[in-house]
């Protein structure tokens, strides 16, 4: 039966939007966790390590989500775990991120002069206070604004656990569409949504990136 | 304990090396059209009048800030709406195409704006025409600036192709769907298909770097 495409039908879209949200912080979270250890380990002075670190980002930076997405979620299947959409699409979303924070990261945990480490080294300091207190402190304002823009593309990732079944924004379109059956004013809504979200990032993201560089080029 | 079963993924790997070859052909043909798009654009965005630099400036952050999923399914099923009924495969190539074009626009014009004023003025006092000045002062130098993120952009692009297999066009991840519902070994088929996007992958950058080596050997004026 096809009904006609209402405000009922609009606001379900809307509400869709809070588990897109949620997905992204999630992710945002664990890749936070997960992209601070990868780039840790992508400067570490251990070889095998560094290799490792590369090696994963590679993998990831490499394939296309929708195919991670794809592997974890059948191969919870392998390790005798019940399919789940939700645990699938969070694992699969926060191991992607990981990979690209850990890269951006590492890139401005080099960008921090190597004279502050030597500096800090100098003073007795070990590893963990100096990357607490030295390192880190001065990598995080020059990561800020491609980390934002970065959240920007993990936003507009999470559509593509729509199509392994987790119902945010994207996969409540289609089953709005499949009701309605009027595509043009459902992806249209849902496209516009999208936009709200990650409109504010990019410019603030845009933002931030012209701010630092006119306070790094005095 | 799970048992893999790689037998029937190998059995049918020519039906995947013509899958890899669809989204070879699809990426380059979504390439190759993104870019005039993005020349286009870019010249526009650097040269046109006020409403033309609005109207990119929209298309580009439209399309930037909104998810390819759900800009294929716009497309693929939005537009017959409008009378515009495309196949599964040119729907996916418009999208890429679409895709593509917002992010290369503003990719070329950062090198566009790399150029300095004065060389465009010492081609004016040499006498060249507008169109020769495009081509060789501003356009050549501009696209050796970009080259690394043009590529880079590119690898993204093929990445991002897999997901036009949800409107069932021919590439290499609907290849992987097809065979994963005929043989039921879903993890054996998507291990061997994410490995051949690696593969696909490395070996563009490989053939970058090469052309780079090739195209770009006269040396640089700085």
């Amino acid at each position: 039966m096809i009904r006609p495409f209402g405000w009922n039908e609009f606001l379900i879209i809307v509400m869709a939007a809070q588990w897109t949200i949620a997905l992204s912080a999630i992710a945002f979270a664990g890749g936070g966790i997960g992209g601070l250890l990868i780039a840790l380990a992508r400067v570490s002075e251990v070889r095998p390590l560094r290799l490792a670190a590369l090696g994963f980002i590679r993998v990831f930076q490499g394939t296309p989500l929708l195919m991670q997405l794809f592997l974890v979620f059948f191969g919870m299947n392998i390790f005798g775990l019940a399919i789940n959409p939700w645990i699938a699409a969070t694992m699969a979303l926060t191991l992607h991120a990981s990979a690209f924070l850990g890269e951006i990261w590492r890139g401005c945990i080099e960008a921090v002069p190597s004279g502050q480490r030597e500096a800090a080294t100098a003073l007795g300091l070990k590893y963990y206070n100096r990357m607490r207190y030295i390192v880190l402190p001065q990598a995080a304002r020059i990561a800020v604004a491609p980390t934002v823009g970065f959240l920007v593309q993990l936003v507009k990732g999470t559509s593509l656990a729509a199509i392994i079944g987790f119902t945010e924004l994207t996969r409540q379109g289609q089953i709005i569409n499949n009701a309605t059956f009027s595509p043009f004013m459902v992806f249209g809504t849902v496209a516009a949504i999208y936009f709200i979200l990650c409109w504010p990032l990019s410019l603030l993201a845009r933002r931030m990136e012209l701010k630092f560089s006119r306070a790094t080029q005095r | 304990m799970y048992e893999f079963n790689f037998a029937p993924v190998f059995a049918s790997f020519d039906q995947l090396l013509l899958g890899a070859w669809l989204t070879i052909r699809l990426s380059c043909a979504a390439m190759l059209l993104g870019l005039i798009v993005s020349i286009i654009c870019a010249w526009g965005k650097t040269a046109g009048p006020s409403l033309i630099r609005f109207v990119i400036n929209a298309y580009i952050e439209i399309i930037r800030n909104t998810p390819f999923l759900v800009q294929i399914f716009f497309i693929f099923f939005g537009l017959p709406s409008l009378g515009l009924r495309l196949s599964p495969n040119s729907a996916a190539l418009l999208a890429l195409v679409v895709n593509f074009g917002a992010y290369g626009t503003e990719i070329i014009r950062a090198g566009i704006e790399s150029i300095q004023k004065g060389q465009v003025e010492a081609g004016i006092a040499l006498g060249l025409s507008k169109l020769q000045i495009f081509r060789y002062i501003i356009m050549k130098p501009a696209l050796r600036t970009v080259y690394p993120s043009l590529t880079s952009q590119f690898i993204y692009l093929m990445l991002t192709s897999s997901v036009v297999s949800v409107i069932s066009a021919d590439d290499l991840a609907a290849a992987g769907n097809d065979l994963q519902s005929a043989t039921f070994a879903s993890f054996e088929v998507y291990i061997v298909i994410t490995l051949m996007y690696l593969a696909l992958s490395i070996g563009f950058s490989a053939v970058f770097a090469a052309i780079e080596k090739m195209a770009f050997k006269y040396p640089l004026s700085r």
